[in-house]
């Protein structure tokens, strides 16, 4: 009798989770069927991984891809000029950078009669943005607002298409190596993925067909292509290139203290080791005297 | 336990004389140098331990970051990227303050499913354990405001569908809505007492550890076999025995979280909290922090919004009352044939819960978080309660000692 009533409770419980598992699976089996966003490309980048470092070279050739192509449009309003002379950055000399930042008009208070004043910038000064404020982006670009690029490259990411039961795997994988790079995925991904419309999609006005953003109809015209930027160091001025590039200086400008950052990682990581290491064998000798 | 005796004896004058005023030292002393603890735990017991190191770092790092933090509309996300660019080393005080966040629930969560598995909860330990809900409870609403802090869409999203639950409060909910916004919709004025209060809770979170220790210290640690402390011959002093285990696990944990801190710290957090606030655009979907998604799972389970706050509401609050729901004569799963299978369901459950949280609750999802929903509370309103009644456990040592050392070395001088 009792015994009855378990079995029916343990049979009971046990098909509502199968029946909950098998749910979970179907729902997941359907959705990846049907694909949920375009496929991204895991990128292989200087700076992702454990022992990853920012290319300083590759980041002075984004910053001039930046300067000459996309800040005509998007502002940079979290760096300031002095940014691009910090080790693990850029490193342009002070002389280049405070030439960089002349080339900008900050406004500078008022002068004795009320009227605004301005001055060439200073190393101090934050990157000026194109447009003094939204409206007028807005009204320059079709109605269209090019955001802000300063922490751009980890406020995009994507979705993976893999089955459910690998889900987990990947979770692991991009943990245990590292890998927080799916923004700058998606970034070369947008920055290469403009393709002809099909012909069965009816774009909105001056939009563009672009295969990774959400919908796939984009307000910013391809912004690069190959040979568009002159590159002194002698790399070859591809649109993979550009888009590499690019995007490195965006991550760099997104999270520009990374260098630093893992190295520090490195020692404290080191330390911890060897400190839980000492611990361990004090603990087996303290331990030693009593059976547990 | 509290009452044995401690062998503290003051060293010096100083002591002496502050011994016979308050004897402080002499409470620290039999509390965590000769307090006598079960010599069978293994190391799911160093959690407890583990988790008072993440409240300090919480706390630590926290009061820094409010040093710099502006808590306004206007400001908010700034200031937090000023921290992360600008101050000496505030990338690191941020990072490991969030990464923390999760440490502190990874750590919280492994010492609950500790208690479940071992029967923690059982008398004499109720109190204990409703303190521990208490402290969770308080862990997800600190959580929750600190998460709104930045400021970005995902925080300002959460607080609105958050907040917009109390709604559901019959005839009272639109007016309590807006008297918890302080205006008509989520604004500076939230923002604000959001920030004030994620800087008092962890002090409440702090007495209340305070008043658990305590608890603890009065009836004693559980262990693995279930069997309470009898003889002398079954605990261990806590110093060393104790504090060195606990100090190699908090290290081992700290490699896990330094590995976050350094090496994936924006891993556990959203994208779309990069994007500033933006009130008249709602991100495509809006997902929690990872530690909450079985409960954001339950709410969205049911159909019903009131109810769905409700059931979510209850998830937790049911803890409290384990206690007596457990109708088992003995403590540890380890000798519960019966009740075992549906422990590890729970199990399942619960992160299966979690994977649903993170799911459009929609179709076949929709449908697997309603069964793992209904069995969440039905393991703890039916098998609890009935598996216990039914149950014949296995054979339970007499005491830890015998577990520990075998039955016949009991009687001789055991060390
Ligand atoms: C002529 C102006 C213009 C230029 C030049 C330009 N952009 Fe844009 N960009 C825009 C506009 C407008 C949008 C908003 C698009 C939309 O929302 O449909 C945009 C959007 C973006 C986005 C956001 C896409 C998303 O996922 O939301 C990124 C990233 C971006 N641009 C990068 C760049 C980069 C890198 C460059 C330089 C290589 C560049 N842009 C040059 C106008 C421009
Ligand atoms: C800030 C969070 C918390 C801190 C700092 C904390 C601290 C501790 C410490 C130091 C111990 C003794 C060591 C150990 O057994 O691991 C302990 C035991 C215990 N805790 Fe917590 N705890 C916290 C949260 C919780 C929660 C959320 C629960 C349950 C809902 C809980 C339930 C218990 C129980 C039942 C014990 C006794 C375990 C046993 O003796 O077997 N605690 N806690």
């Amino acid at each position: 009798m009792k015994t009855d009533c378990l079995t029916i409770l343990r049979a009971a419980t046990l098909s509502f989770t199968l029946a909950g598992a098998v749910a979970v699976f179907t729902g997941s089996a359907a959705l990846a069927a049907g694909g949920e966003g375009p496929h991204i490309e895991r990128q292989d980048w200087s700076y992702n991984g454990f022992f990853g470092k920012y290319n300083k070279a590759q980041l002075q050739r984004g910053f001039g891809i930046y300067k000459e192509v996309c800040s005509s449009c998007h502002g940079l309003k979290l760096l300031s000029y002095r940014n691009l002379v910090q080790k693990g950055g850029p490193e342009f000399s002070k002389e280049e950078a405070l030439a960089i930042a002349k080339e900008a008009t900050v406004s500078d208070g008022f002068d004795d009669s009320g009227d605004p004043k301005e001055r060439p910038g200073k190393l101090s000064d934050r990157f000026q943005s194109p447009f003094s404020n939204d409206q007028m982006a807005r009204s320059a670009n079709n109605g269209a607002l090019p955001p802000d690029l300063s922490v751009i490259a980890k406020a995009r990411t994507y979705h993976r298409h893999v089955p459910w039961y690998t889900e987990p795997y990947y979770w692991l994988y991009d943990m245990a190596t590292a890998y927080e790079e799916k923004g700058s995925d998606y970034l070369y991904a947008l920055l290469t993925g403009y393709k002809d419309a099909p012909s069965d999609m009816t774009m909105g006005d001056g939009m563009h067909y672009n295969e990774v953003f959400p919908g796939h109809q984009i307000a910013m015209a391809a912004p690069l292509s190959s040979e568009m930027v002159d590159y002194e160091d002698g790399t070859k001025p591809t649109l993979e290139q550009h888009a590499k590039d690019i995007t490195a200086f965006l991550a760099w400008a997104s999270e520009p203290h990374l260098n630093a950052r893992k190295d520090l990682g490195k020692r404290v990581m080191i330390y911890l080791a060897i400190l839980a290491l000492l611990l361990y064998l004090a603990k087996l000798s303290v331990w030693a005297r009593v059976k547990h | 336990m509290s009452d044995h005796s401690s062998s503290y004896v003051p060293s010096n004058g100083f002591t002496r004389w502050l011994d016979e005023r308050l004897p402080v030292l002499r409470m620290m002393h039999g509390q965590f140098i000769d307090f006598p603890t079960p010599r069978n735990l293994n190391y799911f017991w160093t959690f407890g331990g583990i988790l008072t190191f993440c409240l300090m770092v919480q706390l630590i790092t926290g009061i820094i970051l409010a040093m710099h933090f502006v808590a306004h509309g206007d400001h908010a996300f700034q200031s937090v990227e000023h921290i992360m660019r600008d101050v000496n080393w505030g990338d690191l005080i941020r990072y490991t303050h969030a990464v923390g966040a999760s440490m502190f629930f990874l750590a919280a969560y492994i010492h609950m499913f500790r208690g479940l598995y071992y029967g923690s909860y059982k008398s004499p330990r109720e109190i204990l354990w409703i303190l521990g809900v208490m402290i969770i409870l308080v862990m997800i609403i600190t959580a929750f405001m600190g998460y709104s802090l930045p400021w970005g869409q995902m925080s300002f999203w959460a607080v609105t569908v958050i907040t917009n639950l109390f709604t559901a409060i019959p005839f009272v909910g639109e007016s309590i809505t807006q008297w918890i916004w302080g205006g008509y919709s989520v604004g500076d004025p939230t923002l604000n007492r959001l920030f004030s209060l994620h800087y008092l809770f962890p002090f409440v979170i702090a007495a209340l550890v305070g008043l658990h220790i305590w608890a603890l210290h009065v009836v004693g640690s559980n262990n693995p076999t279930g069997v309470e402390v009898k003889t002398e011959k079954d605990t261990v002093s806590f110093f060393p025995f104790y504090i060195i285990k606990d100090g190699f696990a908090v290290i081992m944990f700290a490699l896990l979280f330094a590995w976050f801190v350094f090496y994936a710290p924006n891993y556990l957090g959203h994208s779309d909290n990069f994007i500033e606030a933006n009130p008249l655009q709602t991100p495509q979907h809006i997902v929690p922090e990872w530690y909450f998604l079985p409960f954001y799972a339950i709410l969205r389970a049911i159909p019903d919004k009131l109810f769905g706050v409700i059931a979510m509401i209850l998830a937790i609050c049911v803890l409290f009352v384990i206690p007596w729901l457990d109708t088992s004569r003995i403590r540890s799963v380890r000798y519960r044939p019966l009740y075992k299978p549906f422990f590890w369901l729970f199990v399942i459950t619960c992160l299966a819960l979690g994977y649903l949280g993170a799911k459009a609750p929609e179709g076949y999802y929709l449908l697997a978080s309603r069964i793992f929903t209904a069995y969440y509370f039905i393991h703890f309103l039916v098998v609890m309660p009935v598996v216990g009644l039914y149950e014949t456990p296995k054979e339970v040592p007499d005491s830890i000692a015998d577990s520990v050392l075998g039955k016949e070395a009991t009687s001789e001088t055991a060390q």
